[in-house]
């Protein structure tokens, strides 16, 4: 089984929310990470035939689908609203579908609602109605109603979204085991770059409704192609400064380092610094220093966000372990080691040079 | 450099707890609230209260004149249930309202979902659909007054002469039940259906969406989305529209003035006939309570049956 989308645009209201899109979706879980208004739901939507595109096909097991109802195709969405029959108890929720089903005969129902409630581990709450259940038992019940039937395309829209922190973890790691033997095409969007990295499958990066790129997201995370990948696969966001190439050295902010590689002087880069890799303290010879002023600090507990104000009324933000104590309106240098730094083409936001030290993490 | 340092096993301690405070604390401070409701207390007792008050006050008396009336006790309310002519007419709004909620309101909610969900057609919809409800209600009876009227009518001439059936309400009793009914649900579905659109509009898309991809057909998506959804407006549209036609009262009086006959004589007409025409203010008094009790208990009962049968 496949999902081809073969130069797939839509265009809504004069704005174009997808942007030739061509993908190839292969059997097993794909994820499909981007900011928000990337067109993550456009691009699901066209997917699962709720929405026909402007132009383009979309192909599921080399047949052209594009014009086809979404009823009559073989598809199941999960959003992140979650959405279930208010009327039916959770039981016939997951029937539902299967009751439409002609596949499934009459005595094949029942197994197999229990089978799926199982998985889900929402057995002892068959008899409740939706509004009686929590949130993570609803999306629970409304993951379970798209599992219910095999489906050649299995779309999740953004499905752990609205859960508290605690419940998304826990069902991400469910969901992680059941993707593995589920048939069929699996899409699940996400703008949290964590989760992609968590699931670490096959990754679409989206960028304002283009596939930016396509690989193994660990590999994007150690060296992103681009300016857009990098910003979308890092977070807290990543911080960007402006540089320029004189003499064989990058000089940023009053400093410089050596070019990981030759260009031609006078060539504006953009510099992304992962903020865990600003240092409070020299580690190292070589090191970077950037003379800054304490903004402020934001501690979590396992971590502490600094914000900085460096010269030129540029910003960085530096992620700390544990928790330090810092008192705004003091001055401080910190320190970034240049094997951490991405040098990104200022015009077409190209990695130049890739960092040597962030290859191990893949490893 | 000035970088903080590293902060570790400390332990934070709290200030300690304040007392609890006891119940009679609470219920001190409480009594201030009092004041601000007191200015709604004055109004509703000026308004409403009093006034009910001294329809009490007749309800007990035989009123000659107002220097000379009777204590009678509770005999005007046993005289208001007994009289067949009271009766016949709880009967009659009884039978109204029940014929008015079951046109009106599976009528209102097919007219809001037949409704644009979106685009130009959305505001010539509704404003199309609320005209109905700008026109006051002794204007709605004489529009229909005229419009049914078998001779100089158009509806009641067109039933006649094109369709060649025999109409006439003033002369016969089911033809002016029929005009009354026709004209509330003319005048009323409206209301019932800006209602329902409200709760329709409020159903996010994914819900159809998903319905879509279950392959769900139109009854069931209106079945198992749209009604559940609707359940909380149409609560409020069948206890207004119960109220307020059971205790319709002025296009009646316009249109057919209780007749022909008593064929629609509601309780309303009939107590209004009996205290301003008749000036018979103790049996009034009486019958009025009565009916407002009537009304009180059957919203109860509705508001109970449908919000419990929603768990």
């Amino acid at each position: 089984m496949t999902l081809i989308l073969d130069g797939v645009s839509v265009r809504q209201r004069g704005e174009t929310w997808l942007d030739d899109v061509h993908l190839e979706l292969p059997n097993g879980m794909t994820t499909l990470v981007g900011p928000m208004t990337a067109g993550k739901t456009t691009l699901m939507r066209v997917a699962a035939g709720l929405l026909p595109p402007d132009s383009g096909r979309v192909v599921v097991h080399e047949k052209d689908v594009t014009g086809i109802s979404v009823r009559k195709r073989s598809v199941a969405f999960v959003y992140q609203q979650f959405i279930n029959y208010p009327s039916l108890t959770v039981y016939e929720n997951i029937a539902s579908p299967l009751r439409l089903d002609p596949r499934f005969r009459k005595n094949e129902i029942d197994p197999r609602v229990r089978e799926v409630a199982e998985l889900m581990g929402i057995s002892d709450l068959l008899g409740r109605r939706p509004a009686e259940l929590s949130g993570g038992q609803q999306q629970r019940t409304a993951i379970a109603r798209a599992l219910a039937r095999p489906v050649d395309v299995l779309l999740l829209d953004e499905p752990l979204a609205n859960l508290d922190f605690k419940l998304r973890e826990q069902l991400r790691a469910d969901l992680k085991t059941m993707f593995a033997d589920t048939p069929g095409v699996v899409l699940y969007s996400t703008a949290d770059p964590n989760e992609a990295l968590t699931f670490a499958a096959r990754t679409v990066v989206l960028g304002e409704g283009r596939v930016q790129h396509v690989g193994d997201v660990a590999d994007m995370y150690a060296h992103p192609p681009t300016l857009a990948v990098a910003a979308t696969l890092s977070d807290p966001p990543l911080n960007l400064l402006p540089g320029v190439v004189r003499d064989g050295r990058i000089e940023v902010l009053g400093t410089s380092f050596p070019a990981p590689r030759a260009h031609a002087t006078g060539h504006d880069v953009m510099l992304g610094i992962r903020p865990h890799q600003v240092r409070i303290a020299r580690d190292g010879p070589g090191a970077l220093e950037l003379p800054a002023e304490i903004r402020l600090a934001e501690v979590t507990g396992s971590a502490t966000f600094l914000h900085l104000l460096l010269q030129g009324d540029r910003h960085l933000v530096a992620h700390l372990p544990g928790t330090q104590l810092f008192t705004p309106g003091e001055t401080t240098v910190v320190y970034v080691d240049p094997a951490h730094i991405f040098v990104f083409d200022e015009a077409g936001g190209r990695l130049l040079a890739t960092s040597a030290a962030e290859v191990d993490l893949h490893g | 450099m000035t970088a903080g340092s590293q902060v570790s096993g400390e332990v934070v301690t709290t200030a300690p707890a304040e007392p609890q405070e006891t119940r009679a604390d609470l219920k001190r401070k409480d009594n201030r609230a009092w004041w601000l409701v007191l200015p709604v207390v004055v109004s509703v007792a000026f308004t409403a209260i009093i006034p009910l008050m001294t329809v009490v006050n007749f309800s007990v008396q035989d009123v000659f004149s107002p220097s000379d009336r009777v204590f009678v006790g509770l005999d005007w309310f046993y005289e208001a249930v007994r009289r067949p002519e009271n009766r016949e007419a709880f009967v009659r709004t009884l039978l109204f309202s029940a014929q008015v909620l079951l046109v009106e309101i599976p009528l209102g909610v097919a007219i809001a979902v037949a409704m644009p969900r979106r685009g130009f057609w959305v505001s010539a919809a509704l404003v199309l659909v609320a005209l109905p409800l700008l026109i006051p209600w002794n204007v709605v009876g004489t529009i229909w007054q005229i419009f049914a009227r078998a001779d100089i009518g158009l509806g009641g001439w067109t039933i006649n002469n094109v369709l060649g059936i025999g109409f006439n309400y003033t002369l016969d009793s089911t033809d002016a039940w029929i005009t009354i009914l026709v004209m509330d649900v003319w005048h009323w579905t409206p209301l019932v259906a800006l209602l329902a659109y409200a709760g329709l509009r409020s159903i996010p898309e994914p819900y159809f969406q998903a319905a879509q991809i279950d392959g769900a057909s139109g009854w069931a998506t209106f079945r198992h989305i749209q009604l559940p959804r609707l359940r909380g407006v149409l609560t409020i549209a069948i206890l207004l529209r119960f109220m307020d036609s059971f205790m319709i009262y002025t296009e009646p009086f316009v249109v057919t003035g209780g007749g022909p006959g008593n064929a629609t004589s509601f309780l309303s007409i009939l107590l209004s006939k009996m205290a301003v025409g008749q000036f018979d203010v103790g049996p009034a008094g009486a019958f009025s309570l009565i009916y407002f009790l009537i009304v009180q208990v059957l919203c109860y009962v509705f508001f109970t049956v449908l919000t419990r049968s929603g768990r």
